[in-house]
């Protein structure tokens, strides 16, 4: 699989190296000459200097038989170009980009990126996740489907609290697809009744994902 | 009665846009993220002025791009215009939307997408190849050299 990089701030310099180190073939795009040397010598020659966004440094780095091209510069408006111009030109099957504000993850999805990445909501969903009270939390989203993995802790107040899941009326587009129960894994059924303490894991679409939150941590 | 229009970058081009458009009685605000570069406007320029990147929507919305009738993306760098436009289209779905672009590349790439684009670099290349080889042609040869 061939991966080209645009970007070599400290996200594309790791990333580079990481994917060099899992055996794919790599290129790293770096506007900044000065930047390239010092790559060059750290990398071996799998660095090309030149804008990224530029037809012309695409079809040197040979986009046309790329798999995938990553864009993880500091500026999402640059990110945006050159992989709609990857996919335009040089017809890239897949397109990943780095998204710096977190309000464009949705906006690059309009505007045909397959995969986005945002530091920000990252680290947010991390923080979310380490706070012991957060009831109903972000796990995952899922690329293409607009699908999310939640979870949500179940209390002894909670209005599902030893309801059977078939009885409970859930928002369209959300499944629960296991509970966590103390050391035991449960894959549920409509007979299986929610108790206090459950950790539940379910898929949801973003549209209905506030509506399971409501119902879940309802009391 | 005066449209509403958005104009991005206030450069030598951006302002004289504005002030053109000001000045015949239409609703202007101008974006950028420079406060010095509004100097350029003229001096009875009597739109909006909002300090800001228009690749940001609130900063379009604070600039009154909702009920637009028209959005001009001519900062310095092609690919902030080229997102902003984009954003301008698809998301406030202005009805004019014009976009400048230097690189003749990106400018075809973005005109095949349905972007309204403006390339200064084919546009000046013809003007002054029409004058040393004097072909009627000279804009197809502007854009041919690019390949």
């Amino acid at each position: 699989m061939y991966v080209i990089v645009v970007g070599g701030g400290k996200v594309g310099y790791y990333l580079t190296q990481s994917l060099l180190g899992e055996g794919y073939e790599v290129l790293l795009i770096e506007r900044e000459s000065a930047k390239v040397d010092s790559f060059v010598e750290r990398l071996g020659g799998v660095v090309l200097a030149g804008d990224g966004a530029e037809a012309a440094t695409l079809m040197a780095a040979g986009a046309a038989r790329a798999d995938v091209v990553i864009a993880v510069t500091g500026e999402d408006e640059d990110n945006l170009v050159i992989l709609q111009m990857a996919r335009q030109k040089f017809h890239v099957g897949r397109t990943i980009a780095r998204v710096n504000n977190p309000k464009n993850e949705r906006l690059f999805r309009l505007l045909g990126i397959d995969v986005t990445v945002s530091q920000t909501n990252y680290i947010l969903n991390l923080i979310e996740q380490s706070i012991p009270e957060a009831s109903f939390v972000h796990l995952l989203s899922l690329r293409h489907a607009d699908l999310a993995i939640v979870e949500a802790k179940i209390t002894e107040t909670s209005a599902v609290a030893y309801k059977a899941i078939g009885e409970i009326e859930f928002p369209i587009d959300c499944v629960i697809v296991a509970i966590d129960r103390g050391p035991h894994l449960i894959v549920p059924t409509p007979t299986t009744e929610i108790a206090p303490g459950d950790d539940i894991i379910a898929v949801a679409h973003r549209d209905h994902e506030d509506e399971l939150r409501r119902l879940l941590i309802a009391s | 009665m005066g449209m509403k229009v958005v104009v991005m970058g206030c450069g030598r081009v951006g302002a004289r846009i504005a002030s053109i458009l000001d000045h015949n009685g239409h609703h202007v605000s101008v974006i950028d993220l420079d406060s010095r570069s509004f100097r350029r406007l003229s001096a009875d320029f009597s739109g909006d002025t909002i300090i800001g990147t228009g690749i940001d929507e609130d900063v379009l919305r604070a600039a009154g791009i909702e009920g637009a009738a028209a959005f001009v993306a001519v900062t310095n760098g092609d690919n902030r215009n080229i997102m902003a436009a984009q954003v301008a289209r698809l998301v406030f779905e202005v009805p004019e939307v014009v976009c400048r672009i230097y690189d003749p590349v990106r400018e075809d790439t973005y005109r095949r997408l349905g972007l309204t684009t403006v390339c200064p670099t084919t546009t000046i290349s013809a003007q002054i190849l029409d004058h040393v080889i004097g072909a009627s042609g000279a804009m197809a040869v502007a854009r041919g050299g690019e390949g």
